[in-house]
């Protein structure tokens, strides 16, 4: 009986369900602490207004819509990344030429980038694809890069003594062997996709989460700014498994990890 | 063994010097190194640790080039390496493919020259059995044990048929019960295949155990080999025989005499462990 109680108490605690619970109580005691939906809404009022904004259809149109851009530019900028990356990575000179501008371009963020976007892929859609395909661009890229670099020498040599030509050696060697570092690169990327939708959401967008949270505050409609950003954690929360559970199933033998640990973060 | 004398030269260095970097005061690791090793011969460099063995057989395989000199196989000078030349290196895990299976390792040279899959299955069949492997097929390289391993390594390079077999100190990291074992299957898949062995170790009791002829190499800087001792025994081998214990201090008083036996393990003697590497 105690260890079934135990195993309980163990599952509950895993799942993290005993520090949202916390969470909970602590926004419910802050909420009562200021005493001003306006403000710091509850929790409940918070659900409240999410049922609204979900009942009209606004919600789900909202997520749909950021979804929808950042899955355009950080799979743009996914499949110009790792190319880039492998390029760079096995090419010593490219290298040499390339490393001076990145830590130079990984000092501006995404969003410095809104302005000139807008003017060069217009003010629709355009610009905000452009901008996470940037941002993703930039990180996978030099994930890539860094696994090229760091694939082990013997595995390159035992190639060579296989009689691999320098191509088959990039391709079944260095391609598969820098696998772990691309997803590394992607997961990271999205958390960077979901900071630069939000800024040009707010900036200049008539739908998206960013959107939302942005003119709520014009309505005074606190509550809703805090919905949009539970679904902001939550989107990313879902991202963030998606990648972690299919490159598991697919991506498995090349050894990537779940939680890789974050080598370059823009 | 007598005809083995008339054997052809396999590999060969003349002089052979090498230090990395290019500065000026920089040493020399090996400085006028002269080697011959004939067809089908077991070879062994023995040497401490930093000696510069690795870096010896690093330039038979062609990964490292020499300063001065060059390395001949079969006259031709050493530029580049290539299929004649199979590595067993000391550390299956960085050389070892992990996103490929067992099977798939050893299929490896074969896909990349590409034959067709039922002539590599009909290969990577046989070497996976000569190396007791077979059952093991479909598993990764990280669910095999540290023995397993090197079988698997030693299996990927012999599916590639090369002439010359390198290895380096590729039983170092295994345990002693493992180690036995290892060394009596690599001589009998030696003397299965007739494959020219160049292997590296710093250990006394496996060079002798192995070699046919051990090339004894002096401390770095400047290490050479001062010399090369004959090994007539017959395999597999008894480390309590009187022949081999009187060969092991031969070597191990050549090291003391010397003052060099640091990093070499002579250690206890006489090998508490008796038929170390014989066959079962
Ligand atoms: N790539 C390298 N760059 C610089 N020095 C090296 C390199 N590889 C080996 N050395 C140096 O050369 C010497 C011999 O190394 P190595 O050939 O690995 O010796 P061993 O295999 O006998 O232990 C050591 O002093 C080592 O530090
Ligand atoms: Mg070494």
């Amino acid at each position: 009986m105690t260890t079934a109680i135990r195993a309980l108490f163990k599952w509950i605690l895993e799942r993290g369900i005993l520090s949202w619970l916390a969470v909970l109580v602590i926004w419910e005691l802050v909420a009562l602490g200021y005493h001003n939906a306006d403000l710091f809404p509850s929790p409940v009022q918070t659900f409240d207004g999410a049922i609204r904004l979900w009942s009209n259809g606004a919600l789900l149109k909202d997520i749909g819509i950021s979804s929808l851009r950042i899955l355009a530019g950080w799979l743009l900028g996914t499949l110009v990344g790792i190319p880039l990356g492998l390029i760079i990575g096995t090419s010593q000179v490219l290298r040499h030429m390339i490393e001076p501008f990145i830590n130079f371009f990984r000092f501006i963020p995404a969003i410095a980038f809104v302005t000139v976007f807008m003017m060069w892929f217009g003010i629709g859609e355009g610009f905000k694809v452009a901008l996470i395909t940037y941002t993703t661009l930039f990180i996978v890229a030099l994930n890539t890069m860094m696994g090229v670099v760091r694939v082990d020498e013997e595995k390159i040599r035992a190639s060579m003594c296989l009689g691999a030509t320098r191509f088959q050696i990039f391709l079944y060697v260095i391609v598969p062997a820098t696998v772990p570092f691309m997803v590394n690169g992607m997961r990271l990327a999205m958390g960077n996709s979901f900071a630069a939708i939000v800024g040009a959401e707010m900036l200049a967008a008539q739908q998206g989460v960013g959107y939302l949270i942005w003119t709520s505050r014009l309505y005074f409609q606190t509550d809703w700014i805090f919905v949009g950003l539970f679904v902001l954690g939550l989107m990313g929360f879902v991202a963030d498994r998606l990648i972690t559970v299919l490159s598991r199933v697919f991506l498995k033998r090349y050894g990537v990890m779940d939680g890789a640990t974050a080598e370059m973060r823009l | 063994m007598s005809e083995r004398k008339l054997q052809q030269i396999t590999i060969r260095a003349n002089g052979v010097s090498k230090k990395y970097g290019d500065s000026v005061e920089a040493d020399f690791v090996l400085e006028d190194v002269k080697l011959e090793i004939r067809q089908g011969e077991f070879f062994i460099l023995l040497g401490p640790s930093g000696c510069g063995k690795s870096t010896l057989l690093n330039m038979m395989a062609g990964f490292v080039e020499p300063t001065r000199g060059d390395i001949f196989v079969h006259d031709q000078p050493v530029r580049r390496p290539g299929p004649d030349r199979g590595m067993v290196f000391q550390h299956p895990d960085a050389s070892l493919f992990p996103w490929l299976n067992v099977r798939q390792n050893v299929e490896f040279g074969l896909k990349m020259k590409h034959m067709k899959r039922e002539e590599r299955r009909l290969i990577s069949n046989r070497f996976l059995d000569m190396v007791g492997l077979s059952e093991h097929e479909t598993k990764f390289p990280h669910e095999l044990s540290g023995g397993m391993k090197q079988r698997l390594q030693l299996a990927r390079v012999l599916a590639n048929d090369p002439e010359i077999l390198l290895m380096d100190e590729p039983f170092g990291a295994l345990d002693a019960q493992t180690r036995s074992v290892m060394q009596a299957e690599l001589v009998r898949i030696w003397l299965h295949t007739n494959k020219t062995v160049a292997f590296v170790t710093h250990d006394l009791n496996e060079a002798i155990l192995l070699g046919q002829k051990i090339g004894v190499m002096s401390r770095s800087p400047s290490a050479h080999i001062e010399a090369v001792y004959h090994v007539d025994l017959p395999y597999p081998r008894d480390a309590t025989s009187t022949e081999f214990v009187e060969l092991y201090k031969d070597i191990a008083s050549h090291f003391n005499v010397t003052g060099r036996s640091d990093g070499v393990q002579v250690g206890a003697f006489p090998p508490s462990l008796t038929k170390l590497g014989g066959l079962p």
